[in-house]
């Protein structure tokens, strides 16, 4: 069997990004959680809201551990795996990694290390700042990172000279076609990734009547946000793909499953794509809805994946069906915060059991979600790395060979398995142990040396008696 | 818009710079890591640990700095270094993985402990030899044609890089155990003061061979030292005065002067090697100006790198200020 370098360093690439990607995801959004948090205490002083911050702040900073150690991979595996992407297109992509890890370096030199170990050593309004500075600072990050992809969906400001692309406007290429909604879309799920795991874990505590006062202020909390965050997420994503029409059409023929450029497409709720065939098996739709959706009108022509060569198609199944799966989480997601809605609205929510149940599952699937929709736009713009500029095969490492690309995929996937484990297990004793738990009175004073590590803000044991 | 004036000095002194400071000070933390198995005790293993804990992530960001601050100034180095040395970068990174959750789970764990022990030697070994491994594959130099890297998976892994590797080690453990002179106290600090001896002899054999070496492997780096002796010389003499330094502090069971001794010692023996290659920074072929990328990428990231520099090592430097004084054993966090 001949082994693909390219495949494989998609492969590789995919996994360690996914694998990645669902830490930031969560820790945005728990930042400003957090800062919210502290907001209300600074101003009613009630000391339930600095019991729950202090909880959410031990989570944070497991997440955001475990974040920064799946993270140094990323810094190399642009050169190790794409060299030649990397080389070409350094003079701007170059400069916007390096702002990233600059804020990210800046944020947890400065105003971490005072969220994590600061309270009660610096007044109260620094504090506060601190906390509302990281989470700042995690967009600030955040932005850098989405500003280079979505370079690569829709390039701009840059041009050829000889081999290599020179940057023509800075501004043109940084905020370019698709950045706006990238940014809005993947900061909305941000928001519902920490909103639903606040829910869902206060969902928990309250299951079983623990810390009932504080656990129903951060679900009562979370239950407004996700009202008002799910349906703005429904229709941000709308604008996104209608961005992305515009921009990579090829893209959203392949999220509709539209193989031949028509009028009235109808939307397909299910359907096989059958890409040797060019065709779908099995298809349900609801007549004419694409066509509305996309081109606000029934005879509105849709472009399908006949626009660009057969070899210019990206892989349509994946494409088709990881779309389908965001999208779907996404409208139970506004189900179920509306169900929250009027559950309040009769006095009900705290009694009815089941929806505590349901917000539990609910809060692993904005993870689900977030991956698939990943998955849709990254898959999605293929065999193009740079959208229209560059392949993957061009963008590939010359020297690379597939034994290579393979042998470190399967090293990261079990260096990263472990690391996992051991960070999903430790979140899991944190969970556990909840907001009851009281850091035993050795702490800081008797020991000046203690590690001012993200883990150590945690104060929970790994096993059982080793406190 | 025409360059006012050239940067690529510049950005090669912040590199070269970001790197003696990755070096030195990942450097006493990894050191703890190679000394680990052969530490006197638990409780010795507590305190070196505890003696980095604190610095040891803020450290570690100059590597990842460095990473970016290549792709943004220099793309060739960045280019053909991550693909010529492809499975050591690998082996870097698990190792530094490994390692950087031991920091974070050692503490809390009990009966796994010596599982995070593990965890902790073997990736500071393993994350230690791949550098060393890269410095020698950086003499050796690296096969491009059309500034690709055209060579085999295997290149940069020979004789001479193992030895290279190997010297690492030495040099890492040399820099931990005289860090553990300055941080440590008692039968720990007493421990340390014993394998320092042992641990500079090596680093100096392996120097030694490693001096003699380069100049036979390269024409450039004879030429540069033999054709006309120059103040180049310096350096080497300066190496061997901080051995003298070193030595005389050791016996003279001063605290802090060996570790002092020992980062002059990798200083100068990081500026020889730099002169040896200089201005070559892809060798055989290409020069620093040959690696660097367009005026306007570099100048876009220095202004933000102006900004924020100081802003790090003032942080630095007071992490380390509030840190100062020995680890007491004993204490800390169990």
């Amino acid at each position: 069997m001949e082994l693909d370098p390219i495949f494989l360093s998609r492969l590789q690439f995919a996994f360690v990004v996914s694998f990645h990607a669902i830490f930031p995801v969560f820790t945005i959004g728990l930042a400003s959680f957090i800062a919210v948090l502290e907001g209300i205490y600074l101003k009613t002083q009630n000391p339930v809201w600095m019991k729950l911050s202090q909880f959410w702040i031990k989570v944070f900073a497991v997440v955001f551990g475990m974040g920064v150690v799946s993270g140094i991979v990323m810094a190399f595996q642009f050169g190790t795996n794409w060299s030649n992407f990397s080389y070409i297109s350094a003079n701007f992509l170059g400069p916007i990694l390096s702002y990233e890890v600059i804020t990210a370096f800046f944020l947890e030199a400065a105003f971490l290390g005072v969220l994590l170990f600061g309270r009660g050593k610096v007044p109260p309004g620094i504090y506060l700042m601190s906390a509302v500075l990281v989470a700042v600072g995690t967009f600030i990050s955040s932005f850098w990172i989405l500003s280079a992809n979505s370079w690569m969906h829709t390039p701009a400001g840059v041009e050829f000279r000889g081999e290599l692309l020179y940057v023509t406007s800075w501004t043109e290429a940084i905020f370019n076609a698709s950045l706006p909604y990238r940014f809005a879309h993947m900061g909305l799920a941000s928001f519902l990734t920490g909103g639903f795991v606040v829910a869902g874990v206060s969902a928990w505590y309250l299951l079983r009547g623990r810390e009932v006062e504080a656990n129903r202020k951060a679900l009562s909390m979370s239950l407004w946000l996700l009202l008002i965050l799910t349906p703005l997420q429904a229709w941000v994503g709308d604008l996104h793909g209608l961005n992305t029409l515009e921009h990579q059409p090829a893209k959203v023929a392949a999220m509709e499953g539209n193989w031949e450029t028509r009028s009235n497409v109808p939307l397909l709720l299910f359907a096989w794509p059958d890409q040797a065939n060019q065709t779908n098996h099995f298809e349900i739709g609801i007549p004419n809805l694409a066509s509305i959706i996309l081109k606000h009108s029934a005879d509105g022509v849709v472009p399908g994946l006949d626009i660009v060569p057969v070899e210019e198609q990206p892989p349509v199944w994946w494409v088709f069906w990881s779309f389908r799966v965001m999208v779907a989480i996404g409208l139970l997601m506004i189900a179920v915060s509306v169900a929250g809605l009027i559950l309040r609205m009769r006095g009900k929510l705290w009694t009815t059991q089941w929806y505590f149940r349901v917000l539990q599952v609910m809060s692993i699937t904005p993870f689900i979600a977030v991956l698939a929709g990943w998955f849709t736009t990254e898959i999605g713009r293929g065999p193009w790395l740079i959208y229209g500029v560059m392949t993957f095969a061009e963008g590939v490492t010359p020297s690379l060979q597939g034994w290579m690309a393979l042998t470190t995929l399967i090293g990261y996937i079990i260096v990263y398995a472990l690391v996992f484990s051991g960070g999903l297990y430790y979140l899991m004793r944190i969970l556990r142990d909840g907001m009851e738990f009281q850091p035993p009175a050795h702490d800081d004073e008797l020991s000046p040396h203690r590690a001012k590590r993200p883990f150590s803000a945690a104060d929970v044991p790994l096993e059982e008696g080793a406190r | 818009m025409e360059p006012v004036f050239d940067l690529v000095p510049i950005w090669a002194g912040i590199i070269g710079f970001g790197i003696i400071m990755y070096v030195l000070m990942d450097g006493f933390d990894l050191g703890q890591g190679i000394l680990f198995p052969f530490a006197p005790s638990e409780e010795a293993r507590d305190v070196m640990m505890n003696s980095v804990a604190p610095v040891w992530d803020g450290n570690e960001t100059w590597l990842i700095l460095g990473g970016a601050g290549l792709l943004a100034a220099f793309p060739l180095v960045y280019s053909v270094f991550l693909p010529a040395l492809y499975l050591g970068v690998f082996l870097m990174l698990a190792g530094l993985i490994f390692r950087g959750v031991a920091f974070e789970f050692r503490f809390k764990a009990k009966t796994s402990r010596y599982l995070w022990n593990w965890s902790f030697a073997g990736g500071s070994m393993l994350a230690t030899f791949a550098q060393g491994a890269v410095v020698g594959a950086y003499i050796q130099g690296f096969e491009t044609e059309n500034f690709r890297y055209v060579g085999g998976a295997f290149d940069w892994l020979t004789p001479f890089s193992v030895l290279t590797g190997l010297g690492m080690l030495a040099g890492y453990a040399l820099l931990g155990s005289t860090w553990l002179i300055l941080k440590s106290e008692d039968y720990i600090q007493q421990w340390a003061y014993k394998i320092t001896p042992y641990l500079l002899a090596a680093v100096v054999v392996v120097f030694g061979i490693i001096s003699i070496w380069t100049p036979l492997i390269s024409e450039l780096v004879r030429a540069r030292w033999f054709d006309q002796i120059s103040l180049i010389w310096l350096l080497p003499l300066g190496a061997l005065l901080s051995i003298i330094v070193l030595v005389r502090a050791v016996l003279k069971r001063q605290d802090g002067m060996p570790f002092v001794a020992t980062m002059a010692l990798f200083v100068f023996t990081y500026l020889g090697l730099a002169v040896s290659k200089l201005p070559y920074i892809v060798p055989p072929d290409y020069t620093l100006w040959d690696a660097s990328s367009a005026h306007s990428s570099q100048l876009f990231l220095l202004i933000g790198l102006l900004f924020v520099i100081p802003f790090v090592l003032m942080y630095t430097a007071w992490t380390y200020w509030v840190f100062r004084g020995k680890v007491k054993a004993g204490v800390g966090y169990h």
